[in-house]
């Protein structure tokens, strides 16, 4: 049983099923995992091993006496953005270096109910703001694949302990590309779902209007199962929507039935590629990587029709100018009075304020609630808010009139591969790193990203789809039968390779 | 009041310059009332709103603005800020966002207030309010409102609990306010006061908020300035807080002093935040516009655009009660009362509701003999047990059935008076015909019948001859001691106008 976590979620399932093993070994092999290699890769900011045994014996028991929830058993973690009552939940922040939530995130509580057991809480940039991990209090996390890099950011933790077999699945969220961007830097599956698709409530808020919870895994199919019991309207979120309810496993499976012995499964398919999205920034290597897999993608069926999108450089501006402007706001509740950190021995109000958020926010948060204070002062307000806001009704424009010649739109999901750590880029070089994620976010769309490659060293490229309002199922399903035909997310990291 | 002739405007118009103009200088007014709507629930959690409970119990985690959670929005807000908005004859905002304002308090849990700056949900609007009401100089007074938005409540800092130390109670944290924005149309004092009575009234007449200012969910902040007659605006002062109807007047007649005292001295008023200290009566500097907050207004990404639908307000207004205004006017065309006893009457809803259920039952004919007992043996005793009209012991049936009694003769006046207290003291229960049971039970009835009166009157007439002569002889008084007599051989129960018409006919 030593390579229990090479398993894909649907075999985790039916092992569980068929009593190949038992959760309780299943969980147990997993802590003895990250009991044993997490030192090196610091994705884990808490453990919850001791209520996970618990949990998973219970899950045991249930199964026993005939529950037949699928994900009953099944181990995951959850990024530490999500409220997870008794438990610490830090934000990747030493502001909230002593917060155990009194409360469960909507999605921490659906999770549970599907019988899932929770090992702990993953590292991320500190409230979200990064692309590399390494704004998080809690140190930099390393990328299984090599350990010199980063695993990209925010979800970095996330993406860290699925790609080094530490869980099968784990939570994420997705601002700018949090999701996508380190599932493309550790050879994942990543989706980021439809705006208002799961609650956001219990998921600390970066950019409310650009937030958006998914999963991580290591296909479409292992995202599937975990997006299953995210989604839905939540009455607790005012901005989570009332749409209906698809059953992803089922569908991916449905789109593989349908499609039969087809040598051309994807017939019929209008992925759209937009020339803007391959501009001079682009790795060589990722490139190249990303025409291949559209060079497969066509070989299944697909056709590759021209768009247009909005220049990616007005859509950073763009970006960077409502992210922060959010943030600044949502931030403010930080202010040492009620929880987290509070400055030792303040001599009145404003020194309570101003070193209890200058001790307890990093950098790159105070970075950003500076810029977002700034655009929204008297006299900048409509100069940047407001701009800003109309050139968001033309990314959504852009890509309207983009969709109405194809069924999803396809580009690198970062310029990169996983660059080093300690590089220590200037953060205008670092944003730039969001380029092809953040127009989605923008637009509330829905997108994903897929392994497709490694470049000469090694390090996994990831190529994004992006879908039209609602169609998550589109877009796994379309990664699924990608994935039924190629073997790039097959492909395991170096950690995971490890046995102990 | 709205039959004044072109002559009395004219003399009002004198009246009102005369009480204007202070030391030849016009005072200008702009009122902000902060007002608690009364839903059960906060604005955007589901935490109880009640007032006096323990520190921080009345709190959720959505007051305490924890990390991740999410305001939404409670609809009883929605109609209640409608009601308003009808009731102030304003256009109403069926497209309403919601906006952050951003500051730091420590009893703003989340650095920011979500309030309405950008498409509140009550527009322009105004409000009739007479000033001076009662007096000889009153005057009527259309006041403008600028427009009235939907926010939430802070919390409360707590300076005397904690030593060294101010607490924060975040009990208040999330109550619905609607903050109502008037026009700069007050010249005085007592415009000032009969715009925020007004208001006071049509927000509890409506039943959407408590308005108990000394409980602080009826808060006034009145903008002061003085400028000669013509002259620009001049600068303006805000009085913070008002919380007593006394101190508002008081409040800023002090401030209209102080502003023209320094331009007197050839100084210049300077914007600024005050507050008002009852006990020197004086106000005093909070802080000046230096020390400004820039607010950051923004909308709120957490909250989608409401948009109310034109059958919710049709039917909201369907369901409006008709206004104090209104219902005076009724009361004196439709019900012959005088202006004085419509305006008692409908001081407050629940008391014209009584009064109308009253006349519900004895008839329009007898709403004068109506308002006169409710006004006068009722208010009366309610307001010396220190009691509301919705306490009273005694239902509007109740009290109109004791009417009909006085009405057909079983009841005299002062019968009447018996049998009211009888029924104040609940002697007849809860039925509707407690008074006859009163009447019954302890003999009340009138004595009405003509021969068992003249039997009295006759006996009365015998032992009391003494008297008898006295009148012969001319002195009208000893008429009334006769009647005296009568009316306590009868125990009071006899017909005093039979008495009366008896005594004089057997008298000669």
């Amino acid at each position: 049983m030593s390579e229990l976590h090479l398993l894909s979620t649907q075999q985790l399932i039916t092992g569980l099923q068929d009593k190949q093993f038992s959760s309780a070994e299943l969980t147990e092999h997993y802590i003895k995992r990250i009991d044993a290699l997490d030192s090196k890769i610091n994705s884990f900011i808490t453990h919850t091993s001791e209520t996970a045994r618990a949990q998973a014996q219970a899950a045991d028991e249930m199964r026993a006496q005939g529950d037949k929830r699928p994900l009953l058993g099944v181990p995951m973690a959850h990024k530490d953005i999500f409220c997870t009552q008794g438990v610490l939940t830090t934000c990747g922040s030493k502001m909230l270096h002593n917060f155990i939530s009194p409360y469960d995130a909507t999605i921490v509580t659906n999770i549970d109910k599907a019988g899932m057991i929770s090992l702990g809480k993953l590292n991320m940039d500190e409230f979200a703001m990064g692309s590399d991990n390494e704004s998080s209090h809690y140190g930099a996390v390393h990328n299984p694949w090599n350990l010199n890099h980063v695993p990209g950011g925010s979800s970095g933790g996330s993406a860290a302990a699925v790609a080094a077999g530490f869980v099968p699945v784990a939570t994420a969220s997705d601002t700018g590309g949090s999701i996508r961007q380190p599932a493309s830097f550790c050879g994942l599956t990543g989706i980021k779902p439809t705006y208002g698709r799961i609650s956001r409530f219990g998921m600390i808020a970066y950019a409310s209007s650009l937030d958006q919870a998914g999963s991580m895994g290591r296909s479409a199919m292992d995202c599937a199962y975990l997006l299953q019991p995210m989604i839905g309207h939540d009455p607790r979120d005012a901005t989570s929507i009332k749409h209906d309810m698809p059953d992803y496993v089922q569908d991916l499976n449905t789109a593989v039935t349908a499609a039969g012995d087809n040598a051309k499964p994807l017939e019929g398919l209008r992925i759209g590629v937009a020339k803007e999205y391959f501009t001079s920034g682009l790795d060589t290597e990722v490139e190249q990587a990303v025409r291949a897999a559209l060079k497969q993608y066509e070989a299944l069926g697909a056709t590759i029709v021209e768009v247009n999108i909005t220049d990616p450089e007005i859509t950073l501006a763009t970006y960077y100018m409502l992210a922060p402007a959010e943030a600044s706001s949502n931030l403010s509740r930080f202010d040492g009075v009620r929880f987290g950190y509070r400055c030792e021995n303040p001599t009145d109000l404003l020194d309570l304020y101003t070193r209890s958020r200058s001790e307890g926010f990093g950098p790159e948060v105070q970075r950003r609630i500076l810029t977002g204070t700034y655009a929204l002062s008297a006299g900048y307000f409509d100069a940047y808010y407001t701009k800003a806001q109309k050139v968001r009704r033309l990314i959504v424009k852009d890509f309207e009139d983009a969709f109405a010649n194809c069924d999803v739109i396809a580009s690198p999901t970062a310029p990169t591969a996983a660059y080093k750590l300690g590089e220590d880029l200037d953060p205008a070089t670092m944003y730039l790193g969001d380029v092809y994620t953040i127009g989605v976010n923008l637009a509330g769309l829905p997108a994903l990203s897929q392994p497709v490659g490694l470049t000469s060293n090694g390090l996994p490229i990831g190529l994004q789809l992006i879908g039209q309002y609602w169609q998550e199922s589109k877009l796994l399903s379309t990664a699924h039968l990608f994935q039924q035909h190629t073997d790039h997310h097959l492909q395991h990291s170096t950690i995971a390779k490890e046995t102990v | 009041m709205n039959t004044a002739t072109t002559t009395d405007n004219a003399a009002h118009q004198e009246i009102v310059r005369k009480e204007l103009f202070v030391d030849g200088y016009e005072v200008v007014i702009g009122i902000e009332i902060h007002c608690q709507l009364n839903t059960e629930s906060k604005i955007f959690s589901s935490a109880p709103t009640d007032f006096g409970h323990e520190p921080n119990t009345q709190a959720s985690i959505v007051d305490l603005g924890l990390p991740g959670v999410l305001p939404v929005l409670n609809s009883g807000v929605v109609d209640r800020a409608l009601k308003f908005g009808i009731g102030v004859n304003a256009e109403l905002g069926l497209f309403n966002t919601f906006d952050r304002k951003n500051y730091f308090y420590p009893d703003l849990p989340k650095g920011y207030q979500i309030t309405q700056m950008a498409n509140p949900i009550v527009g322009k609007g105004y409000i009739d309010v007479v000033v001076n009401e009662g007096d000889k100089n009153e005057y009527p007074k259309r006041m403008g409102i600028t427009r009235a938005h939907l926010e939430e409540d802070a919390g409360k800092s707590v300076h005397d609990a904690v030593d060294g130390m101010t607490g924060v109670d975040l009990n208040r944290a999330g109550t619905p306010l609607i903050e109502i924005v008037s026009e700069p149309d007050m010249r005085s004092a007592h415009e000032a006061l009969a715009y925020i009575k007004a208001i006071h009234q049509l927000v509890t007449w409506l039943g959407i908020s408590d308005a108990i200012m000394a409980e602080g969910s009826f808060r006034c902040d009145c903008n002061v300035s003085v400028r000669k007659p013509g002259s620009e605006l001049g600068t303006r002062t805000e009085l913070k807080n008002l919380n007593s109807f006394r101190f508002i007047e008081r409040a800023i007649n002090r401030e209209i002093e102080r502003q023209i005292d320094i331009i007197e001295d050839g100084g210049k008023v300077i914007q600024a935040t005050m507050l008002y200290d009852p006990e020197r009566d004086e106000t005093r500097t909070m802080r000046t516009k230096e020390d400004a907050n820039d607010y950051r207004y923004f909308p709120d990404p957490d909250l989608l655009p409401v948009r109310i639908e034109q059958h919710t307000v049709d039917s909201i207004r369907a369901a409006m009660p008709e206004l104090p205004v209104a219902r005076r006017a009724r009361f004196e065309e439709a019900l012959g009362l005088s202006e004085y006893d419509a305006r008692i009457l409908t001081g407050s809803r629940p008391l014209a509701d009584y009064f109308e259920d009253v006349v519900a039952e004895v008839g329009q004919q007898d709403a004068k003999m109506a308002a006169n007992w409710v006004m006068g043996d009722l208010l009366g005793a309610l307001n010396k047990d220190d009691k509301d009209i919705i306490d009273s012991p005694i239902s509007a049936k109740q009290l109109a059935g004791m009417l009909a009694r006085i009405k057909d003769d079983t009841l005299s006046g002062k019968l009447a008076k018996k049998v009211f207290s009888a029924l104040y003291e609940r002697e007849g229960g809860d039925a509707d015909d407690a008074a006859d049971k009163i009447i019954e039970e302890k003999g009340l009835k009138q004595e009405t019948d003509t021969g068992a009166i003249k039997a009295i009157v006759e006996e009365v007439i015998a032992k009391n001859q003494a008297m008898v002569d006295e009148y012969r002889g001319g002195k009208e008084k000893a008429f009334n001691g006769l009647v005296g007599q009568v009316m306590k051989a009868s125990r009071g129960s006899a017909n005093p106008q039979q008495v009366n018409q008896i005594l004089k006919e057997l008298l000669g």
